[in-house]
């Protein structure tokens, strides 16, 4: 007879135990095949499925720092980190606070789509690596200032097609030019007083199509594409072809000094000086709405590019708000002492630059309306340009200006100065190119402004190296997703908000129908209970019991 | 001066060659792209709207039944085959991607009441008005062979359903008691009754192979495990359940298609009250079916209209429904989920799309990403008023029309006098009773 003796440690008396055991198990196992060893063991001694639970994590945290065949292990384990100002920029919305716990269903379908959303998040953040160009920068030397650096200078020090971005048209005669570019930067429009148009491939500085209205010319604009173009004229409002063909005459619109292109909604907004404003869809080809605004000649105006509001300035000084579902302002702002002579709304829709008679340049907070710089300007600026970047760009009679970062650190000398030959009678920046574009008495001029232009672009939206098929396209797919104009309002997201008036008032409409509340809580009613634990005090307790838990859910959770 | 412009190379942003597909670089930055909610709302209108132009679920009709289909079988091996039995006693056997008929037998005389097809599939049974179960091989006799069954029970009594188990040779008939028939003995190996005298169908539950439930004409439905020699428990309702089948995924909840023109869903261990009453239809529901993956169902109703809900919902999803389609009597989902089968008074056995507006095939990879973005921007927006209003919107034969329209006014009416009679008496002498209360009257053990 032989007594087995089971000469065993003690069996461990909590799973943390068995846990460090297997840790130091693993360290002891040697490069190559330290998890061979503890596998086979866990796999005999875990029963419960919390113990499973951390082993699976265990098992997967070793196969992590798992040793190669060299012997180095991962200097760098787990996942890349992602910056945290690159994950701001892609995050939409803080997390909502979750619903209580009986609407379970609602719980889980808010959980997972977080979980979608911020898994997005990442992704974007992550490829935003893989971005090919980067933005363009002037830099001066020990003592030099970047403001005194010529144009001539800048196209000397840079490669050659960078250099022949700068360049002069002398058109003297046809009066100071207003100018415009198109959404990808490709194409050119410059539309001179006494009734010169052109359009131009500025980079091949191809000309697409001269023509003289014989007339003059107020505003000219570019349409959705490279393909047509509206000149408001001294009358009335004409659409062009890029081969210069005169495709309509729209009488409804008179005398108008200024338009706005809004490319999402498909609608030119234009400002005449009768104070009508008028949106015109120029997919449909109808007037959406006529505005009267009542507040006398319109002559400064732009869009805010976030919400599709138009910005008028006037000449008492105010800046009102505009949007085709309302006839009134939506919001009307004092801005200047003087007449408002110039407007421009940063790309993100947060910040808008005005200028005025008063010879200030203020800067808004156009989501919480208020103002944060003044600026004096030796003499007012006639027209202002906000490029992608956020430069901006301030002309006062026949000097540009080129300022950078004006709403966050106080800006006492320009970024870039140049003089062109006669008074500024447009300004504007190349999407996606460092150029900015200034129309004068004496012709055009394109300015070279490094650090001006988005170095990366979506193709998606706008490519300028597009091809004819892949405009086609690009134009079908813009037109299906053309967006109402009844949707134009301050709050460009209003669409994603929970609508808790109709909800009200349909939950008001069904206790009304049905006779009583179905979602209404039901009274507790204890339980009677049998020897004595159904005296009063024992029933207040448990009453009580319920209350608290009650008030604990209605309470706002804190995030598990 | 440090100075760098913008400069792009063209070669890095234009295709080389014609053969080549074009370069797309693209930037997610939420900047360059504005108006996210608005255009992601205006590209779920558009596909709401396309997915009701695209809606075509009729695919073919099966005709050669010279009397009403009564049963369909659905094969359990292959998603082509599909057997079906008809009033006059003649099971025909159908191939699905041809659309045509392979094999026609004479079964019975009289009714084919009840059809399975064996879990292996290569025998099924019917069972008929002559008081038979008929075993069949399902291969097509050889030239010259005579249409034999490979087996013949004679029963006692008229059968009027038939369920075969999942996984064992055991099979369940109904008619006047629920027997458990082994495929190797004439004889029932266990019989169980409760003291009803007639049932109208019998279901295994396909997760848990060896639970029953049987359709009873005392208006209730009566659970059975197989290892035990009693009934488990019944659950009696107002009116009487035609069909009850077992949702393939869950293994705790039954649909039964009830008398009352609705169907409800019920949690085998709470009877007390169904999960969910599913209302739409405007006449009594014949017959019901899940979807293999368990999220939807389909029923055929005496209205001739098919309806497809999803299981947690109280209305219908779909409604498919043809000038030429009478009463609809059987109906049967794909397994690969994909098709409807409907069997009708007609002689016809209709083939019908799940999904109305779905591509058929293989889809290129681009088309199937299209697709699903379309379907998760419908999802996303379904609850605002404008896509709501047109996802819904379905055209309904006159006659239903109507008849839905009077059931409401008779609905509010009830609840009208309810509301009054309430308001008109002492607080709690009428007590409120919900919707789904209200069907069942009582639960046995």
């Amino acid at each position: 007879m032989t007594t087995l003796l089971i000469l065993s440690e003690q069996a461990p008396s909590r799973y943390w135990q068995e846990l460090q055991k297997e840790k130091d198990e693993a360290k002891d196992a040697g490069a190559g095949e330290g998890n061979k060893e503890p596998t086979t063991e866990e796999a005999e001694e875990s029963n419960t499925p919390k113990q499973k639970k951390r082993k699976f994590k265990e098992k997967r945290d070793q196969n992590q720092d798992k040793k190669c065949i060299s012997g180095k292990s991962d200097p760098f384990p787990g996942k890349a980190r992602i910056p945290e100002d690159r994950l701001q920029k892609f995050k939409r919305k803080e997390k909502i606070k979750k619903p209580p716990h009986q609407h379970y269903k609602l719980r889980t379908m808010i959980a997972r789509s977080e979980e979608a959303s911020e898994m997005a998040q990442k992704q974007a953040a992550r490829f935003d690596l893989l971005l090919p160009e980067e933005a363009g920068f002037l830099e001066g030397d020990e003592g030099e200032d970047t403001c005194l650096v010529s144009q001539e200078d800048i196209a000397n020090a840079v490669d050659i097609t960078s250099g022949a971005k700068h360049f002069h048209l002398k058109l003297s005669q046809f009066g100071p030019y207003r100018i415009d570019y198109s959404k990808t930067g490709r194409h050119l429009l410059i539309g001179g007083r006494k009734g010169h148009v052109a359009c131009i491939d500025w980079q091949s500085k191809h000309l697409m199509c001269e023509i003289n209205v014989m007339e003059s010319v107020n505003d000219i604009k570019w349409l959705h594409s490279e393909s047509m173009y509206a000149v408001a004229q001294k009358k009335w409002l004409y659409v062009y072809d890029s081969n210069g063909i005169e495709l309509h005459c729209i009488r409804k619109f008179n005398d108008v000094l200024r338009m706005q292109f809004l490319p999402y909604h498909f609608l030119l907004a234009t400002a005449s000086s009768t104070s009508f404003l008028q949106y015109l869809d120029v997919s449909v080809g109808k007037e959406v709405v006529a505005i009267n605004t009542k507040t006398g000649r319109l002559d400064v105006m732009c869009q805010n590019p976030q919400n599709a509001i138009i910005h008028l300035g006037h000449p008492n000084g105010t800046v009102t708000l505009w949007s085709p579902n309302q006839k009134e302002a939506l919001v009307k702002m004092l801005c200047h002492q003087g007449a408002v002579r110039s407007l421009a709304v940063e790309k993100n829709g947060t910040y808008m630059v005005t200028s005025g008679m008063d010879k200030k340049l203020k800067v808004y907070d156009i989501r919480a309306f208020k103002p944060l710089k003044s600026y004096f300007l030796p003499a007012g600026a006639s027209c202002l340009s906000l490029s992608q970047r956020g430069l901006l760009s301030a002309a006062t009679g026949d000097i540009v200006q080129v300022y950078r970062d004006v709403w966050s650190t106080p800006v006492t000398k320009p970024y870039m100065a140049h003089r062109v030959r006669g008074t500024v009678w447009g300004l504007h920046f190349c999407p996606f190119e460092d150029v900015l574009g200034v129309g004068h008495q004496d012709g055009f001029t394109s300015m070279l402004v490094p650090g001006a232009g988005e170095p990366n672009f979506d193709a998606l939206d706008a490519n300028p190296f597009r091809s004819a098929k892949q405009r086609q396209e690009w134009e079908v797919k813009a037109l299906l997703e053309k967006i109402q104009p009844e949707l134009i309002s301050l709050d460009p997201t209003e669409l994603g908000h929970v609508d808790r008036a109709t909800f009200e008032q349909k939950h008001e409409d069904r206790v009304k129908a049905l006779g009583f509340d179905p979602l209404a809580k039901v009274k507790f009613i204890p339980k009677f209970k049998k020897k004595g634990r159904s005296s009063a005090g024992h029933v207040e307790k448990r009453k009580k019991q319920v209350a608290h838990e009650d008030q604990r859910v209605s309470d706002p959770e804190q995030e598990i | 001066m440090k100075v760098k412009v913008l400069s792009r190379n063209p070669d890095d942003y234009v295709r080389e060659t014609k053969l080549d597909i074009q370069r797309v670089p693209r930037n997610y930055d939420p900047t360059l792209h504005p108006f996210e909610v608005a255009r992601e709302y205006t590209r779920a209108l558009n596909a709401t709207k396309l997915e009701r132009v695209f809606a075509k679920p009729f695919l073919a009709s099966l005709d050669g039944h010279r009397d009403g289909v009564n049963c369909l079988a659905k094969h359990t091996r292959s998603l082509s085959t599909l057997l079906s039995g008809s009033c006059d006693g003649e099971v025909k056997v159908w191939n699905l991607s041809k659309r045509e008929c392979v094999r026609t037998l004479q079964a019975h005389e009289g009714f084919v009441r009840g059809m399975v097809v064996r879990f292996c599939g290569t025998s099924f049974f019917t069972i008929g008005d002559d008081k038979t179960i008929k075993q069949w091989k399902m291969e097509t006799p050889g030239y010259g062979e005579e249409e034999e069954p490979l087996h013949t029970i004679l029963g006692k009594t008229v059968f009027t359903g038939l369920d075969h188990h999942q996984k064992e040779g055991v099979f369940a008939t109904c008619g006047q008691q629920v027997d458990i028939w082994d495929e190797q003995r004439s004889s029932p190996i266990r019989s169980f009754t409760w003291g009803v005298d007639s049932f109208s169908s019998v279901s295994f539950n396909p997760v848990e192979t060896d639970l029953l439930g049987s359709c009873a004409s005392d208006r209730s439905i009566v659970l059975y495990d197989m290892r035990e020699s009693a009934p488990l428990k019944k659950v009696i309702m107002t009116m009487r359940s035609n069909t009850l089948c077992w949702n393939p995924m869950e293994a705790y909840y039954f649909t039964c298609a009830n008398e009352d023109y609705n169907l409800y869903t019920y949690d085998m261990r709470y009877l007390e009250k169904p999960l969910v009453v599913h209302m739409d239809h405007v006449s009594a529901v014949l017959d019901v079916d899940y979807s293999p993956t368990g999220q939807e169902f389909v029923s055929a109703s005496f209205d001739k209209t098919i309806r497809i809900f999803p299981k947690d919902a109280g209305h219908s999803r779909e409604v498919y429904h043809t000038k030429r389609m009478q009463h609809v009597i059987c109906i049967k989902w794909s397994a690969d989920s994909k098709y409807i089968l409907s069997g009708s008074d007609e002689m016809n056995i209709r083939l019908w799309k799940a999904n109305a507006a779905e591509k058929l095939g293989v889809l290129a990879p681009r088309e199937r990403e299209a697709a699903n973005y379309s379907q998760k921007l419908k999802e996303k927006f379904q609850n605002h008023p404008q896509i709501r209003r047109i996802a819904r919107h379905r055209h309904l034969p006159k006659s239903i029309y109507h008849q839905t329209k009077e059931l409401r006014v008779m609905k509010d009416a009830r609840r009208r006098k309810e509301m009054n009679v309430r308001k008109h008496s002492k607080p709690g002498a009428v007590p409120v009773v919900s919707e789904k209360e209200k069907h069942v009257v009582t639960v046995v053990k």
